[in-house]
Formats: C-alpha cells, structure tokens, sequence
C-alpha cells in the first residue's frame, strides 16, 4: 500500500503543478499543453481507484480529440502574450473568488460525507475479475439508461445546431459538386479535332 | 526445461522475491519485443525501397552488404552522425520533444499487443480503448513539431494531419465497435481467442465492410500514400517536419514506420486472427511433417504483418495523391455511413443468428 501511496502523491504533485502551470504559463500553447498534462495526471489517478474505463475514456476524448481541437484554435488565432498577460490580473480577483467558493464547497462536502462515515480512510481494492467497463455498462444500460439516452438525444441535438451554424450559404461561394466531378467522361470535356497537314511534303 | 536450464540457475531464480522475478520477466519481454519491432521497422525500409523499385522497374538498394541489406544500418548511421539544425526562431522545448511523442504511442501499443498463444506484455481489460487512447495521443507529436518549427509550410502540414487524423478515428473507432461486438470483450487477446478455428472463423469475413474502412483509415492515421498530405513535398516541400534533421527525423520516419507496423497488426488481430493459423483444424494435416501449418504461432502474425506492408508500399506505388477535400469526404461522408450502417446490420444479424453472425458476440 506504501507504493501505491507514493504513487499517488507523484501524480497528485504533477497534477497540481501543471493545473497551476496552466494559468500562468505565459505562452498559450504551453498552457494547453499543461492542461493536457493535467489530464493525463488525473487519468492516472483514475487509473489508481481502478477506474480504467474513465481513466482511458478521458485520455481518449478530452486528450485525444478536444484539446488538438483546442490547440488547433489557439495556434491559428495566434494569441500575443502581452494580451493574455492583462487578462491574468484582470480577472484574478474574480477568479480568486470563484476558487474560493468551490473550495469552501468541497470541504464542507467531504466533512459532511466523513462526519457520516462515508470516507474510509484509505483506498480497498477491488476483488479480483472485477470489470470496471463492464460495470460502468451494467449500470448505464439498465438503472441509469433514460438519463442516458437523454444525454445522447442533447448531444446528437448540439451536433445538428453546430453543422447547421456552419451550414449557412455565403453569396459568391465555389463549391465542387464532386459526383458530377467523378461522373465527368472524357467525351465531354474533350473535342478530338480532325484536320490535315498543313504542309504538304 | 531441465535440459536447457542448468539447476543452479534454476535455484537462483527461485530464490529472487516474487517482485524481482516480475520485474525482470516484464522487462525482458518489453526488450525482446520493442528490439523485434524496431529491427521489423529497419528492415521495412529496405522492403519498401526493393518492392518500390520492383514495380517501377528498378533494382532498389543493392549496394551495402550482400543484396544490400546493409542499407538500414548504413541510413541509421549517416542520420545519428548528421548535425542535428535547430531554427533559431522555434520553439525549442517543443521542437526537440515534439519527435519523441510521436514515437512513444506508437511504441507504447505493442504492450496489449497479443503475439503469440499466452504471450501479451500486459494482458489488460479495456486493451481495445487503450489502442484507441494512444493512437489518438500521436497526433501531438505532428502538430507540436508543426508549430514549434515556426514556418508556415510546417505549420499547414500540421494543420491538415491533424484535421486528417481526428476524422479518420471516428470512423477507426467505429469500426472497432464491430470488433468489440463480434469478440464479446475489450481485451485483445479474447478477441483473438474469439477467431481460433481456422479461416472460417475470422471476424474478416461477418465484417468484411469494416475491415475495409479499418484498413483505409489505418493508412489514412499513418499519413501515408495516398493519404500522405500532411509531407505534400510537391505542395508544402515536406510539411511537418521540413526543419529536421539528423536524428530528430529519423525519430519521425521510425515513428511512421513503427506506426505502419503497429496498423498492421493490429488490422491483424482485429480481423484476421492474429497468431491464429488459416488451416487450423485441417486434419489432414496430422502427424505430417506439415504439422506446424495448423498450429497458431507468433510467426501467423508476422506474415499477415508482413502482408499488410507489402500493401502499404504497393498502395504508395500506384495511386496519385488524395485531394485535400476529396480525403475528409472520404473519412466524414462514405466511412462514418458504412461503419454505422454495418453495426447495425451486424447487431440484427446476430440477434437472429443468421449465416456467419450466428457464432458472433462470445
């Protein structure tokens, strides 16, 4: 259990450094970078509870899919320092407390939950065969499975109103019609010419 | 093992503690395993120059050693001795990191990779999401490198591999849906178990549809011809990495190739049984000298590895190169359909037990 202590206050320690590496890296770029760190830490941590399905989940689609996304944006929007330097002072004292009020919130939820007698003191492994992807599945697929679904509907929803934001026609836009491209014959697009030489030898 | 192993030695690993032990069979196995890769990655090389200029009517490299097979190590070593150039203007963290972590993903997937009966580095639950996991992780190594350069040919090569990258997984994903629900399990090795039996058995025939997708979208992760865009040395010289050199690019060229490699088994494992031998269960086979033919092996593996090269290099042989528009069609409009559509028909089929779905879900 020692291994399994210090493993966790490795990853804790990173994880925390590169949240705060987030806010107050000065190059945009570096502080995505961070917050993929961050991820990878907290996927990590996961990992330790025996949680592999979100552990893998996470580094799948927040890793994987929206922080390129992310990095893709702010490498093309081309952020100055100097801008985002002013940002970090102006918005402390809200972001303070902000911080604050989610502190004080977990604090009081973890005394209410430990005066209880919720909070074990240390981690319990689970018993050996236990399959927490399909655990997770039982779960979602039977007690959970409209608020489910309902998720997906939202989802499938937000998908719809994105790709028909982007959807809108601009006057004087060039598009390809690409099966009229591909059906395209040679006979169409080419008149052989027959003529004769013009000089006669 | 009496025979090979002499008893000290026998005794002298008894007396390690069970800790010890585990560390160095585990390490072993990683070496063993990443060295084959890597020496497979070298030799890919040499097979691609030699089947290349076959087709195009030329001998390929024939020069260093006997049929040239020198001609890896003599590349390794003209790259490791060249001076690496860093351009003054990038970012220099990011530029000289940004090789290694497209290398380590493509390294790091062989751990669940199952190579031979009873053989897997990690033998791990969720092993199909952490394939996922780590190829989606790659493409990190292309943007940062893209970025960090500083050059706008770099950073448009980085823009389209990205861009290239994040569609073709959705539809990878998908197919791999079809897997996971033909193998009933997550952990590649069941889903190998699930394709024991012989050619009738493989996943490539309920989900031929799939393994098509699969296998297109795995050129299309790698970057590789057609697909190859994000390099367009005729468009953007040589996209991402135009600044690299030295070691730094032979970094990137080892990650494309341990990329190819790794697609290649893993089209493998998901579609054609991986370690599992096509005549298993010819009898006749029997106590003939042909026996081995119908035994699963790790040799199984290699050769539809090696198979899946011979593609890959005839593919960047003969086809022109993709259109930009044309490749994200591809992967948003044709694949995406098929895969949903196949998972459907592939769920119904095996719910009504219907021709090969009938043995289908574990």
């Amino acid at each position: 259990m020692l291994f399994h202590s210090i493993l966790f206050y490795v990853f804790a320690t990173v994880m925390i450094g590169a949240a705060l590496g987030v806010v107050f890296a000065r190059n945009p770029v570096h502080s995505v970078l961070f917050l993929v760190l961050t991820f990878f830490e907290s996927a990590m941590l996961w990992l330790l509870a025996e949680a592999e399905f979100l552990a893998i989940v996470l580094v799948l689609v927040y890793v994987g899919a929206v922080m390129v996304l992310f990095l893709f944006v702010i490498m093309m929007l081309e952020v100055t320092i100097e801008a985002v330097k002013s940002g970090l002072v102006r918005y402390a004292r809200l972001a303070i407390v902000i911080s604050l009020v989610m502190a004080f919130q977990l604090i009081q939820l973890i005394w209410f939950r430990g005066s209880g007698g919720e909070i074990s003191g240390g981690f319990v492994p689970n018993p050996e065969g236990y399959d927490n992807t399909k655990a997770l599945g039982a779960v979602l697929y039977t007690e959970h499975v409209y608020a489910f679904e309902i998720a997906a509907v939202v989802l499938l929803v937000a998908i719809v109103a994105a790709i028909t934001l982007t959807m809108r026609k601009r006057p004087g836009l060039k598009v390809q019609n690409i099966a009229e491209q591909v059906a395209v014959r040679a006979k169409d697009r080419v008149r052989i010419v027959k003529m004769d030489a013009e000089k006669k030898s | 093992m009496k025979a090979l192993v002499p008893d000290f030695a026998i005794n002298i690993w008894a007396s390690f503690p069970p800790l010890l032990q585990y560390l160095i069979s585990t390490t072993t196995a990683i070496l063993v395993v990443m060295i084959s890769v890597i020496l497979i990655v070298a030799f890919s090389t040499y097979f691609e120059r030699k089947v290349i200029g076959s087709m195009q009517a030329r001998v390929g490299p024939n020069r260093v050693g006997p049929l040239g097979l020198g001609q890896p190590f003599a590349d390794v070593i003209k790259l490791l001795i060249k001076e690496i150039v860093i351009p003054s203007q990038s970012n220099k963290f990011l530029f000289v990191i940004a090789p290694l972590l497209s290398l380590i993903p493509a390294l790091a997937t062989w751990a669940v990779m199952p190579l031979h009966p009873g053989f897997v580095i990690a033998d791990i639950n969720a092993g199909l999401l952490y394939v996922l996991a780590l190829m989606s992780v790659g493409v990190y190594g292309v943007i940062l490198a893209g970025w960090a350069t500083n050059s706008k040919y770099a950073f448009l090569g980085a823009m389209r591999s990205a861009a290239q990258i994040v569609a073709y997984e959705i539809a990878m994903g998908f197919a791999l849906v079809g897997v996971l629900m033909a193998g009933g399990s997550l952990n590649l090795g069941v889903i190998v178990a699930g394709q024991e039996g012989g050619l009738s058995q493989w996943f490539l025939i309920p989900l031929f549809p799939l393994f098509i997708v699969y296998w297109i979208s795995g050129l299309a992760e790698t970057n590789r011809a057609p697909f190859d865009v994000a390099e367009g040395e005729s468009e953007i010289v040589a996209g991402f990495h135009v600044e690299y050199s030295g070691v730094a690019f032979a970094l990137f060229f080892l990650a494309e190739y341990a990329n190819m490699v790794l697609i290649s088994g893993l089209t493998a494992v998901f579609f054609l049984g991986g370690w599992a031998s096509p005549f298993e269960g010819w009898l006749f086979l029997q106590g003939t000298p042909m026996q081995w033919l119908a035994a699963p092996s790790v040799g199984w593996l290699f050769a539809k590895i090696c198979f899946f090269m011979y593609s890959f290099f005839w593919f960047r042989a003969t086809f022109p190169r993709y259109r930009y528009d044309q490749i994200m069609r591809l992967g948003w409009k044709v694949f995406i359909p098929i895969t949903i559509i196949w998972i459907a028909v592939e769920g119904v089929m095996a719910w009504l037990r219907v021709g090969p779905w009938a043995t289908l879900g574990g």
